[in-house]
Formats: structure tokens, C-alpha cells, sequence
């Protein structure tokens, strides 16, 4: 019992397949997640409770488009563009998906270069990923001006039920939000790299913690995870 | 190699680009190491989907294979995330089922809210509709 007691992360001691195996970890007073520091266990369970936050807007949204005896507006009509003088039905947020998987795409490469200790690449990488977040929150940022230029409010809207509005704002404000922050994560993150605090071990200003490139993986977790959750906005609001 | 022990009893392939990513006898590695390639896969799929369910809105499919197609894009889209993005996958199992059950959970208050709007709706068409 002592020895599993004291494990410490990355190494993780053998195990029985299955549920067997769940059963052992979870069981008889030690640590559950065996090879997974805390601080990544903790965001994966931040995590877990920010799907419940977003599962509950997805849910009262279609409690109200489910409800209602208007006719829901129609998604692709809405956010259509007109470009080059054709009418593409939503192309704003097909290019929006584009760039926030992109995002993730570098973001996941940057992971793999802090863990090979390639600090510039690694800072690089990490700002590119800010920079598509950055981009994705000012074209939302348009979208919602549009919209609002042609009278969407949260409580009316001039094609049809009035909880449009509402849920619209409510599920991509809140998906906004995170990215926003997403960014800021990522360019402080970024700068303690390029800085080489993660090399030589640099105590952190608030938690007087020393500082290893897992943080790179535990912002990439937070970072894919926006990418997650606007994998299912765009599914259940827009093309639904 | 701390991975070696998760990967086993797993899939055979997702242990080869373990093995591939950290040869023997190299520098001590840390946490999660995959191969770049793997990653530019996984990109260019999530480009592949996010266009197929674009596609599924532009040429205006309706009905059940709307819904259906949209729901396959996006849980296959999902699952890449999770799996190797966000490295679910190489994960121990103790994490991945403390992780990933509980939101399964919510499919029983989507089931309640089902019938609760079904419901409110039935009330709003018999009470409220102003007879024209």
C-alpha cells in the first residue's frame, strides 16, 4: 500500500485491463489519475464542468426552438454574405471553423515541440494559435454587429421566434468569452517559453511553483476544448 | 517511457507512434510525444469533416439525412479532438471514464427536456394559438 501511495507522476505502475483496472485505481486510499500531475487532472475536471455549463445553454436552446409555435429562423439565410456580389450561405461561419481548427491544429504542435524542449518553436506556435483565436473573436465580432445592424435583439428579431436572439447571444457570447480568454492564457503562457522559465525551472510570480512545459499541454487541453465546444455550437445552432 | 505501460493492452497502432516518437536510447522524454505527422492527419481530416458538414447545409439537404449527416460529422469531429489532440487516447483509463462518462449523463436531461418542450409545446398549440 505505501509504495503505491507515494507514486509519483510518469510512472505509471501496471495495471488490469478494463474495468479491473478502473476499480484498482480509483480503490484503497491513493492517488486516482497514477501518471497525470495534479494541474492536469484539474483542468480535465474544470474541464468536465465547463461541458455541463455549455451543455445546459445547448439544452435550453432546444427546449425553446422545440417549444415554440413560431417558426424558427432560418440559420443558413442568416448568416449569409454576400461576396463578389454572390449570395454563399454561411460562408462567415464555415470560414470561422476553418480558422478556430486551425488553431488547434498548431496548438497541438506546439505541445509537441515543448515537450522536446524547442522553446522558440514552442512560443511560435503558441502565438500563431493566439493569433487565429484572435481572429476568430473579431470575426464573431462582425457577426454580431450585422446582426445587430439588421435588428436582432435578445428578445425579438425580424424572421421569426423571438428566442433566436436570446439563445444566439447567450451560446456565442459565452463561446467568445472563452476564447478571449483562451488568448490571454496563451500569450502569457507563451512568454514564460519564449522567456525560458520552463529550461531553468523559474519559480512563478503568484504561486512560487516551479514551471515545466507540461503547462503547454494543460493550455492546450483548455484551447481544444473551445475548439470542442464550437464543434457542437456549429452543429446544434447553425446547421441544425 | 511513461506511455509504454498506458499504450499497453491498447490499440497495437496507436502504440507504434509511441514507439516511433521516442527510439530507444534517446534523451529521457516527458509526457506526450507523437509524431508532427500524426497531428497534420488529424488537421486535415477535421478540414475534410468540417466541409462535408458545411456541405450538408450548402446544398440544403433536409430531413432525417440532414440531421443524421450532421450528427456523424460532428461526433467524428469530437472524437479527434478528444483522442488525439487533447491525447484521451494515451491516456490511463482511470482518467479517460472519469472524463468522458459523466457527460453521457446529459443525454438523460436532453430525454427529460424532450419531453418537457414537447409537452409546453402541445399547451402553447391547443391554449394560445389565436384561432385564424
Amino acid at each position: 500500500m505505501a509504495e503505491t501511495a507515494l507514486t509519483n507522476p510518469g510512472e505509471s505502475p501496471a495495471r488490469a485491463a478494463g474495468w479491473q483496472g478502473i476499480a484498482a485505481d480509483w480503490s484503497s486510499d491513493q492517488r486516482a489519475f497514477k501518471n497525470v500531475s495534479w494541474g492536469k487532472a484539474m483542468m480535465w475536471i474544470f474541464l468536465l464542468s465547463d461541458t455541463f455549463i455549455f451543455s445546459c445553454f445547448l439544452l435550453s436552446y432546444m427546449t425553446a426552438r422545440m417549444s415554440t409555435t413560431v417558426p424558427w429562423p432560418n440559420p443558413s439565410q442568416v448568416f449569409a454574405l454576400e461576396i463578389a456580389g454572390h449570395h454563399i450561405p454561411l460562408i462567415l461561419i464555415a470560414i470561422m471553423t476553418f480558422i478556430l481548427i486551425s488553431s488547434s491544429g498548431t496548438m497541438a504542435m506546439a505541445v509537441n515541440f515543448g515537450y522536446r524542449r524547442d522553446r522558440a518553436k514552442t512560443a511560435a506556435l503558441m502565438l500563431v494559435t493566439a493569433a487565429f483565436g484572435a481572429t476568430f473573436v473579431g470575426m464573431q465580432a462582425f457577426e454580431w454587429t450585422k446582426l445587430i445592424m439588421e435588428g436582432v435583439r435578445p428578445w425579438e428579431n425580424p424572421w421569426g421566434a423571438a428566442q433566436f436572439g436570446s439563445s444566439f447571444f447567450m451560446i456565442t457570447g459565452f463561446h467568445g468569452t472563452h476564447v478571449t480568454i483562451g488568448v490571454i492564457f496563451l500569450i502569457a503562457i507563451a512568454r514564460k517559453v519564449w522567456r525560458g522559465d520552463f529550461d531553468v525551472e523559474r519559480r512563478g510570480f503568484f504561486t512560487s511553483r516551479k514551471g515545466h512545459y507540461e503547462i503547454v499541454e494543460i493550455t492546450g487541453l483548455y484551447w481544444h476544448f473551445v475548439d470542442l465546444v464550437w464543434v457542437f455550437i456549429f452543429a446544434f445552432f447553425y446547421l441544425w | 517511457m511513461t506511455n509504454a505501460a498506458v499504450i499497453d493492452g491498447q490499440q497495437p497502432s496507436l502504440r507504434t507512434h509511441v514507439h516511433d516518437a521516442v527510439p530507444a536510447g534517446a534523451v529521457h522524454a516527458k509526457g506526450q510525444q507523437h509524431p508532427i505527422k500524426l497531428y497534420l492527419v488529424v488537421w486535415g481530416w477535421l478540414f475534410v469533416l468540417s466541409t462535408c458538414s458545411y456541405l450538408v447545409d450548402y446544398f440544403g439537404l433536409h430531413g432525417y439525412l440532414r440531421w443524421s449527416l450532421i450528427l456523424l460529422f460532428m461526433v467524428l469531429k469530437a472524437g479527434l479532438i478528444v483522442a488525439v489532440f487533447m491525447h484521451m487516447a494515451w491516456e490511463r483509463l482511470a482518467l479517460a471514464y472519469a472524463i468522458l462518462l459523466p457527460p453521457v449523463l446529459v443525454l438523460v436531461f436532453v430525454a427529460i427536456m424532450v419531453f418537457e418542450s414537447e409537452y409546453t409545446h402541445l399547451i402553447r398549440v391547443l391554449f394560445f394559438t389565436s384561432p385564424t
